[in-house]
């Protein structure tokens, strides 16, 4: 079996065994394939050296560089933490109109608002802020709880019908079907989208006129402009929450929906609130 | 009567699965009893018929040797490398519908065909369905010829393939019944994993046994790795499996093993059954395939003894790799990097002993199909062997890690060692097992290397391209220190590479189904006409 045998290709001596037909070079490892094995148990070692790694009894040796990622963590957040420190302590202190008003300060919050928007309110309010069905839409002049930025504010920071927070906004409009006639209903929602279009019926708006006065001006205004002071939406403009056909606002006055939004002054905190505020004010939609 | 004892068997397990759908304790386990119990009848039926399904054709005309004797068990191969041409388009199917649902969610179906269920048939039905029964048949295969020695255990290998068919198929129902321990490559749950023990165990008995009995005075090479494969295999499956049923009629199970710890021997499992599994494994398969289609010796005997002592040693160790930056400890974390980049030179041996077998032979990439599959099965090898232990480094590690760059490595090491190993592989058995002159069609072949390197190189460059992009952008934070990007945003930016995807695997299957049809057709013994490869011989130029 072992007797001497020669691989007449290459000139290279063999094991002398086979197996089905397959013998085996007796070539000897390449140089370069054996140092570069080398080289990285050399590196390996070396590493270990120099970072966490052979385990003790109770604990594991340190490593000479005293590097661990928890130590780096820490360290990039402070970092971070220090570049911010005066910048974040400038908006704790200053009012919403003065760090508008501050190029530098309107930056970072800004900055800071996008970011804090992108993780917490995109979910609902869109990646642009654009909004979707039930969700409001904050890049348009249409405000259900006020316009100006510490309105605005005041909404990011305590919600709407949140019920954890004792100074969230709260409104509810009554589900109609209890008090209304179904056709006095549809009157009533031919009415309204009358104020911003031509109504499929116009006998029908008319009839909806008086309802609407003596049922709905009370809260949404004689002309339907609504109230922001208690959350009731503008009728007379073509944006609608729910859907502006003539049957979506119909089932809106039989029985409403009411959005939630949560309070986030205590899970985000003052500064982060403050920076939202003024992310939602450079949209553009907010009173300048 | 014929496999008396077997239908007995079988009945009675067929009732016991009954049994299970009768009393199981939630509707999950109930139904995949009811699948265990008609896959049992199917069995029963098959035995009771006593059907030969091992060639199509009368097997009277089509002798499978020429001396009408068999010296090798070879049925349980011939069914193992139809099993693994099977598997290996039903795997890769699946894997292009998961890319089109990463690129379009709205080919998600409630509840069975969503994603979240149909990922993990995919890996599975890749590694274990197509890896695994290349791995059985081949190291079968493999096993009796370099030991000059029958299987070991006479029917015990048809009990190996079989049971092992019986587990692919409950773990890939299971997985669409929503059955899962949330292990990734260890989602079957405790009683598909005691299963598939038993059929381990046998294996192992099938393997050594015939080891044992062999002929010749040295084991083979290959055959070192199949063995640490077998064995290997069966201790990370036992280790990482222990649980706790809930109830012996129900489908949930607990881990014995908790936080961080649980952790570490999940990944100590998934690093190695890349290790041992998809590694070790499929050097065997090289080592004996390589050489013969080659026609050529083994490069290096003392480098093969080297590189497979120094894989064994390293590789079980740097599964902390896949933990880095986690709750794991640093000194963990330290020793999952540095065995990874130690063990790049021992991993590089297969490569070189691979290629290096070539030399003198090399003039064969042109004309034969097979070869050039199987030298760039060992170059994909070498390529992800290195891609390997640089993304276990820390630094690279904190861009590259859950993003799609994993994705794309584990694939060019998946699609582009394993399958085209083990497509070389098969295009090499198929011709032999059956007795066949050779393939039906040779050019096919070269259709199928083309199809599927192509492929391969569209999904890993994709990957690359998304993955390091999608890390660039998880970590981007403008000048004064806020991030810049939503998961959603970077999410959406990942569409076009994913739909690119989609067309790299797309024509990986073709290439698969293309093999499909060409092994059909060899083992019906039809023979294609068609011109030789490489062209004629360049004629001889009178001297001037």
């Amino acid at each position: 079996m072992t007797e001497k045998h020669i691989d007449e290709l290459s000139g290279v001596e063999t094991t002398g065994h086979e197996w089905d037909g397959i013998r085996e070079l007796n070539n000897p490892m390449p140089r370069w394939w054996l140092w570069s094995f080398y080289a990285t148990i050399v590196f390996a070692l070396g590493y270990t050296i120099a970072f966490p790694a052979w385990p003790l009894v109770n604990s594991a040796t340190q490593g000479v560089l005293g590097w661990s990622s928890r130590g780096q963590l820490t360290q990039t957040m402070n970092e971070v933490a220090e570049a911010q420190a005066d910048l974040r302590a400038a908006l704790a202190e200053k009012s919403l109109p003065e760090i508008i008003a501050d190029d530098k300060l309107y930056r970072f919050a800004r900055s800071g608002g996008e970011a804090a928007f992108k993780v917490n309110c995109v979910q609902c309010h869109g990646s642009g802020a654009q909004g979707s069905a039930g969700y409001p839409n904050l890049n348009d002049d249409d405000w259900l709880w006020g316009s100006d930025i510490e309105s605005i504010h005041h909404t990011i920071a305590h919600g709407v019908r949140y019920a954890g927070d004792e100074e969230t906004h709260v409104s509810e409009m009554p589900a109609f079907a209890d008090m209304l006639q179904g056709p006095e209903v549809r009157q009533i929602a031919a009415y309204v989208a009358s104020l911003t279009r031509d109504p499929s019926d116009p006998a029908l708006a008319d009839a909806g006129k008086q309802l609407f006065a003596d049922n709905c001006a009370a809260c949404h205004g004689e002309s339907g402009t609504g109230d922001q002071s208690m959350g009731a939406p503008n009728l007379a403009d073509a944006i609608w929450l729910y859907g502006s056909s003539e049957a979506e606002i119909a089932a809106q006055i039989r029985k409403p929906k009411h959005g939630v939004m949560p309070a986030w002054q205590a899970r985000l905190g003052d500064v982060t609130v403050k920076q939202l505020a003024v992310y939602v004010y450079s949209l553009g939609g907010a009173k300048q | 009567m014929k496999y008396g004892k077997e239908i007995v068997l079988l009945t009675l397990a067929a009732f016991l699965a009954l049994a299970g759908a009768a009393l199981g304790e939630d509707t999950a386990f109930r139904s995949h009893m009811w699948v265990l119990f008609f896959s049992l009848a199917a069995f029963t039926i098959v035995l009771l018929r006593q059907v030969s399904w091992a060639s199509v054709g009368d097997p009277a005309s089509i002798p499978l040797r020429s001396d009408g004797t068999e010296r090798y068990l070879d049925g349980p191969i011939r069914y193992g490398a139809i099993a693994t041409v099977f598997w290996a388009v039903v795997g890769l199917l699946v894997g292009v519908v998961v890319a089109l649902q990463l690129a379009f969610p709205q080919l998600n179906f409630e509840p069975f065909l969503t994603f979240g269920r149909m990922r993990p048939l995919h890996t599975s039905a890749v590694i274990f369905a197509f890896g695994g029964n290349a791995l059985i048949a081949t190291s079968f295969y493999v096993v009796q010829r370099t030991s000059r020695a029958r299987l070991f255990g006479g029917d015990l290998a048809w009990f190996v393939f079989w049971g092992y068919q019986l587990f692919i198929i409950l773990a890939a129902t299971g997985y669409l019944l929503g059955i899962t321990q949330s292990r990734e490559y260890a989602e079957p749950e405790w009683y598909v994993d005691v299963w598939l023990t038993i059929v381990w165990v046998a294996y192992f008995l099938v393997f050594f046994g015939t080891i044992l009995r062999r002929k010749e005075p040295h084991i083979y090479v290959a055959n070192w790795f199949y063995l640490s494969f077998i064995i290997t295999i069966a201790m990370l499956h036992i280790v990482n499996n222990l649980a706790m049923p809930v109830s012996f009629l129900g489908s949930k199970s607990y881990s014995l093993f908790a936080g961080v710890q649980d952790a570490l021997t999940q990944w100590w499992y998934g690093h190695n059954a890349v290790g041992f599994f998809l590694t070790a494994g499929f050097l065997g398969m090289m080592y004996y395939f390589v050489p013969k289609q080659a026609n050529r010796p083994v490069y290096s005997y003392r480098l093969s003894i080297i590189h497979f002592w120094a894989i064994i040693f390293l590789y079980i160790w740097a599964g902390p790799h896949h933990l880095h930056y986690t709750a794991l400890p640093d000194w963990a974390q330290t020793l999952g990097m540095v065995f990874s980049i130690m063990l790049w030179m021992p991993s590089w041996g297969g490569m070189i002993n691979g290629l290096m077998t070539l030399s003198g032979a090399w003039d064969k990439l042109r004309t034969d199909p097979i070869i050039r599959m199987m030298v760039m099965a060992v170059a994909f090898y070498g390529m992800a062997t290195f891609e390997g232990p640089l993304m276990s480094i820390k630094a690279v590690n904190s861009l590259s890690h859950y993003t799609d760059w994993t994705i794309g490595h584990v694939h060019s090491g998946a699609l582009g060692w394993n399958g085209l190993i083990s497509f070389g592989a098969v295009y090499f058995l198929v011709p032999r097992l059956w007795g066949r002159e050779r393939l039906y069609s040779i050019r096919m072949v070269s259709w199928h290397f083309w199809l599927a390197t192509i492929g391969i190189v569209i999904y890993a460059a994709t990957m690359w391209v998304s993955g390091i992009q999608q890390g660039l952008m998880w970590r981007e934070y403008d000048d004064q220190g806020f991030l810049v990007y939503t998961f959603a945003e970077t999410v959406a930016a990942m569409f076009p590479y994913y739909v690119m995807r989609a067309v790299g695997g797309g024509m990986y299957l073709l290439g698969a189904i293309l093999m499909a049809f060409n092994v059909y057709k060899t083992i019906r013994g039809e023979l294609r006409e068609e011109a030789p490869m490489g062209g004629r011989a360049p004629a001889l130029q009178p001297a001037e």
